[in-house]
């Protein structure tokens, strides 16, 4: 059995991989993917957290942010699509209508 | 054996999530996170939490992937990575500030662990999340029924076709 550290490294692993994914990439469902990785990364320290304290909260919490994030993929294809209808282009460096 | 298994787990994890930052064409990308959530519903399986394997693969990598692939055909991106970068110096820092928040982030692992005592006993899989959501976490795990009927509502609204 690893340990649970070791579970938690991994995690920021993803999490920073995801990060970068999010500047680097111009597609905004590419995007869209990179922040579920970075949602997935903070579940696995949930679960790991959880397994180290012996208690099932964080498999709860897990169960929670999974709830919210097909919630969130849904309402945001749904806008990505939207935005398509209006501008025919899906890149993120020309969506800067909402600058201050 | 255990570790070994983590190891190869792990591995096949991050290969993934490298494979899904660095493919342009994004269905290439929604297939590396299939890959990368499998291997973390392995991983939940290694850690006891057989509940959250089982709904890692059929949300997840089942409902969540097959939207993501729907709105791929619907829009039929991967133009968009082509051509010249008109912010090319921004991106050009994403892996500095990358490696700096792993930096952060593995020192805070590394400082966190150090001196943990043994781990206490696991909760036994599916029989203790179970009784988790229908007592201390019941009205939260009502509210998420609310979240997501709300959510169905506006992504209707938001995707219908506007008359005229």
């Amino acid at each position: 059995m690893a340990p649970d550290s070791w579970y938690v490294g991994l995690s920021a692993v993803l999490f920073s991989i995801g990060v970068v994914g999010v500047i680097v990439r111009r597609d905004p469902l590419v995007i869209f993917m990179s922040i579920e990785l970075m949602l997935n990364a903070a579940n696995l320290a949930f679960v790991a957290f959880g397994h180290r304290l012996g208690s099932a909260d964080g498999q709860a919490i897990v169960f929670f942010v999974m709830a919210v994030a097909a919630a969130e993929v849904a309402v945001g294809l749904a806008i990505i699509v939207a935005i398509f209808r209006l501008r025919r282009r899906l890149s993120v460096d020309d969506l800067s209508t909402m600058r201050g | 054996m255990g570790v070994v298994a983590f190891v190869v787990i792990a591995g096949i994890a991050v290969g993934s999530a490298l494979g899904l930052v660095a493919k342009r064409n994004p269905i290439h990308a929604a297939l590396f996170l299939v890959v990368n959530l499998g291997a973390v519903a392995v991983l939940y399986l290694t850690l006891g939490a057989q509940f959250l394997a089982v709904a890692q693969v059929a949300v997840y990598a089942g409902a969540i992937m097959v939207l993501f692939l729907f709105a791929i055909f619907v829009l039929i991106p991967g133009k968009e990575e082509t051509g010249p970068d008109p912010r090319r110096s921004y991106r050009i820092v994403a892996l500095p500030v990358g490696a700096a928040l792993l930096a952060l982030l593995a020192a805070v692992v590394v400082v966190g662990t150090r001196g943990a005592g043994s781990p206490a006993p696991a909760p036994d899989g599916v029989e203790s999340i179970a009784r988790l959501l229908f007592t201390d976490y019941l009205f939260p795990f009502e509210v998420t029924s609310v979240l997501l009927l709300a959510a169905m509502v506006g992504v209707m609204l938001l995707a219908r076709r506007r008359e005229g």
